[in-house]
């Protein structure tokens, strides 16, 4: 379901990524492993179209992406430090992808609320997101990126900076979750445990290049 | 308990508070200075001016003064128009500079900034070399002139937030389907709207209150309020009605100005921001094009009026000399361009300006100085000084000089020939820079430093002297070269006060250019440049000091 063929980027006179390929099946769930600064992120934004590459492809259901922008490639984005627009409350952030897709207004509140149920925040909807606890927030970012129902999530460090008993709770619950949205999903992690919980498959950022 | 032993008690409770300060009395006696130089200077003539307007029959004839109306219609739209077209155009150049990392960012950066520091009369001359002579005298003169001149307002009030925006905001709002535009629209702008509000708010006031461009660039079509008024006080000798202009002016710019302090005061860090720095290099064609078309612009937007000034100065009728440099230059009495039997003496109105911006920098250091101790240190007693040495700055110069003029006429205080009057004003609108200059730094030095220095044996007055002054010597430095650029371009309260023999450049320049004849002209177009050059030298030097002394300070 998504290729990537051979990419390849530098930042100046760092090569980042050399020929890296990966591939991922429909409702599948890979964590993709390697050290901080090592290019996973790059390799992320790659396939969101928020960087272009010097040079590879990147086919989702078989059909090239690459000269696609962004918002038009239907790939969902949890970013590590979450990125949910202060201004806007909680359910304000969730309905926004929908907006964005046109999905008709008698809609949007009851997918808002389904996916709030999803991540366990029932009722959080009115909260300004700026009140959010570290893990309330991180559950927000997650449920704005499944409303639109993405093709596929991208999922950069989802859980760093959270204590050891809810980073593991949060782990679990993530697992579940994406199993059972059957959602397909490249997660990105330097915590090899984490990744074991989550993901059906660990590859390492090192394996995939030249 | 004794006596004696109570005095100790107290002496050392009075040392835990405020150790190695100088004593209370010392504190007091240094506010009543600029206490009294803003009572007499400030507040005594406002009071002149609320009573003459309050006199007169001028209200009413206000009502029914179909000119006026006039007046105040353009003056309000002409600044409606300038702020919103400097927001929307500096939103461009605050983008670029705030989100990507290029070479000559810093310059740049500075570059942007060249024409705000410039005086009013400047920018007004700049334009009116540049633009042809179909639209010399037009709204549009007026409103390039007042883009150019506060474009900076906007890309460093606005380019400061957007550089604390992360990055990947845009880029979350991209990813849930938003279109470059839409993510500009839902997320970008709504968030950078109180910085938006902020320095519309900034531009709307200096546009409103717009003197020397309008002076230069409008005739007699265009008058804003405040040329209304010193058209009415000292052309028409129209006093009352000048003065219930001035007041009506200073009431809304007061609103204005308390409206604006509550709005900012709730907005701050609502939204939790941290200081970021995320510029990155271009990397899309796009990207790399809007860089170069951006900096381009700036360098061709700040570099084509100057340098257009600078070529006029030396356009004759058959081509181009140094006649006017020369003539200007030249201390002989054929150097003097006489208008209308009146003598422009344009080398004097040069040292005029020297020495009364040496003179008015030197009142606003002072009293500037010893309120922003005094402020300092006297914590909330010092509060309400703290409001009065900032009431010049919510005045418009015109108000000022106005009042200052119909104040200081009559014995003892008729004080319009005295030397000193127009240096003074120009020191008041100075300090309140001086002081918001200085206050930072002094709030900012630990007391337990002043307490170290006690320990160590240190007198209070040693303390002072040691800790306080010596910290203050950079942000001093700084304030000294504001005063001295803010001086030599005042134009608003010397348009007032002014007299024969103490003509300052500013005004020499409008007079040379407001009169017919290329002679004049390019004598006037010689003071421009050599005004631009003067301040950008004392702004710069100041400016490239604090840079350099702020590396050095990194660095150890």
């Amino acid at each position: 379901m998504l290729d990537v063929r051979d990419v390849s980027i530098r930042f100046g006179a760092r090569v980042v990524l050399s020929d890296v390929s990966l591939v991922i099946d429909r409702h599948e769930v890979v964590a993709l492993l390697g050290p901080s600064g090592s290019g996973k992120s790059t390799l992320l934004r790659i396939i969101a179209g928020l960087i272009e590459p010097d040079s590879g492809d990147v086919l989702l259901d078989g059909e090239s992406i690459r000269r696609r922008p962004t918002h038009m490639r239907d790939i969902g984005f949890v970013f590590q430090d979450e990125q949910l627009f202060p201004h806007r409350t909680v359910e304000q952030n969730i309905d926004f992808g929908l907006r964005m897709h046109r999905v008709p207004r008698s809609d949007r509140p009851g997918r808002v609320a389904e996916v709030l149920q999803l991540v366990g925040l029932a009722g959080f909807g009115p909260r300004r997101v700026t009140t959010l606890s570290g893990g309330e927030a991180k559950r927000v970012a997650l449920a704005r990126t499944l409303a639109p129902s993405p093709r596929i999530v991208l999922l950069d460090e989802p859980l760093t900076g959270l204590d050891r008993d809810l980073h593991d709770q949060l782990a679990i619950d993530l697992a579940a979750l994406l199993r059972a949205t059957d959602t397909t999903a490249l997660l990105v992690t330097h915590d090899r445990d984490e990744a074991t919980t989550i993901a059906d498959r660990v590859v390492a950022l090192t394996d995939l290049g030249s | 308990m004794s006596s004696i032993a109570r005095a100790h008690a107290d002496r050392a409770d009075a040392g835990r508070v405020r150790t190695g300060r100088l004593p209370t009395w010392t504190l007091v006696t240094l506010a009543t200075l600029p206490a009294v130089f803003i009572a007499v200077f400030y507040i005594w003539p406002v009071a002149t001016l609320v009573g003459r307007a309050a006199s007169t029959g001028a209200v009413r004839d206000i009502v029914h003064d179909a000119a006026l109306r006039h007046v105040v219609w353009f003056t309000l739209w002409q600044a409606t128009a300038s702020t919103v077209v400097t927001v929307v155009i500096g939103l461009v150049p605050a983008w670029v500079l705030a989100r990507y990392e290029f070479r000559g960012r810093r310059f740049f950066t500075a570059l942007v900034t060249v024409p705000f520091v410039l005086p009013t009369v400047v920018v007004g001359a700049a334009f009116l070399a540049i633009l042809p002579v179909s639209l010399d005298q037009s709204v549009v003169a007026i409103l390039l002139a007042h883009v150019f001149f506060n474009i900076a307002v906007v890309v460093r009030g606005v380019g400061g937030l957007w550089e604390q925006l992360p990055p990947d905001l845009t880029s979350a709002a991209r990813t849930l389907g938003a279109s470059p535009l839409q993510a500009m629209r839902e997320v970008t702008l709504p968030l950078l709207a109180p910085a938006i509000a902020a320095s519309a708010s900034v531009v709307f006031l200096f546009t409103f209150t717009s003197f020397g461009v309008v002076r230069i660039l409008g005739g007699p079509a265009h008058t804003t309020l405040e040329v209304e008024i010193w058209q009415r006080a000292t052309r028409f000798g129209d006093i009352g009605v000048a003065a219930v202009l001035s007041i009506a002016q200073l009431v809304i710019l007061g609103l204005a100005v308390l409206w604006f302090a509550r709005v900012q005061a709730r907005r701050r860090n609502e939204l939790g921001l941290q200081p970021l720095d995320a510029r990155r290099p271009a990397r899309r064609r796009g990207e790399r094009v809007a860089v170069v078309a951006t900096t381009a612009t700036i360098a061709l937007i700040v570099g084509t009026p100057l340098g257009a000034l600078v070529e006029r100065s030396t356009r004759t009728t058959t081509g181009h000399s140094l006649a006017a440099w020369r003539a200007v230059f030249t201390p002989s009495s054929q150097a003097v361009a006489t208008i209308g039997g009146n003598r422009v003496d344009a080398l004097g109105a040069l040292t005029t300006s020297i020495r009364f911006a040496i003179v008015a920098m030197v009142i606003s250091i002072v009293i500037g100085g010893a309120a922003a101790f005094a402020i300092a240190a006297l914590g909330r007693m010092g509060r309400l000084l703290d409001v009065g040495v900032m009431l010049p700055l919510g005045t418009s110069a015109v108000t000022i000089g106005f009042g200052m003029l119909i104040t200081f006429d009559v014995a003892p205080v008729d004080w319009r020939a005295e030397p000193w009057l127009i240096p003074l004003g120009h020191a008041l609108v100075a300090t309140p820079f001086v002081v918001r200059l200085l206050l930072p730094t002094l709030r900012s030095i630990d007391d337990q430093l002043r307490g170290a220095a006690a320990t160590l044996g240190a007198s209070p007055l040693r303390v002072w002297r040691e800790i306080d002054v010596r910290l203050s010597l950079g942000p001093l430095r700084t304030a000294a070269g504001f005063a001295l650029a803010i001086s030599l371009g005042e134009f608003g309260a010397t348009s007032f006060l002014t007299r024969q023999g103490r003509t300052t450049l500013p005004i020499a320049i409008e007079q040379l250019l407001n009169r017919p004849g290329p002679v004049f002209h390019a004598e006037g177009y010689v003071l421009a440049s050599v005004l631009a050059l003067l301040t950008l030298v004392v702004i710069g030097s100041v400016e490239g000091l604090r840079l350099r002394e702020g590396h050095r300070a990194r660095r150890s």
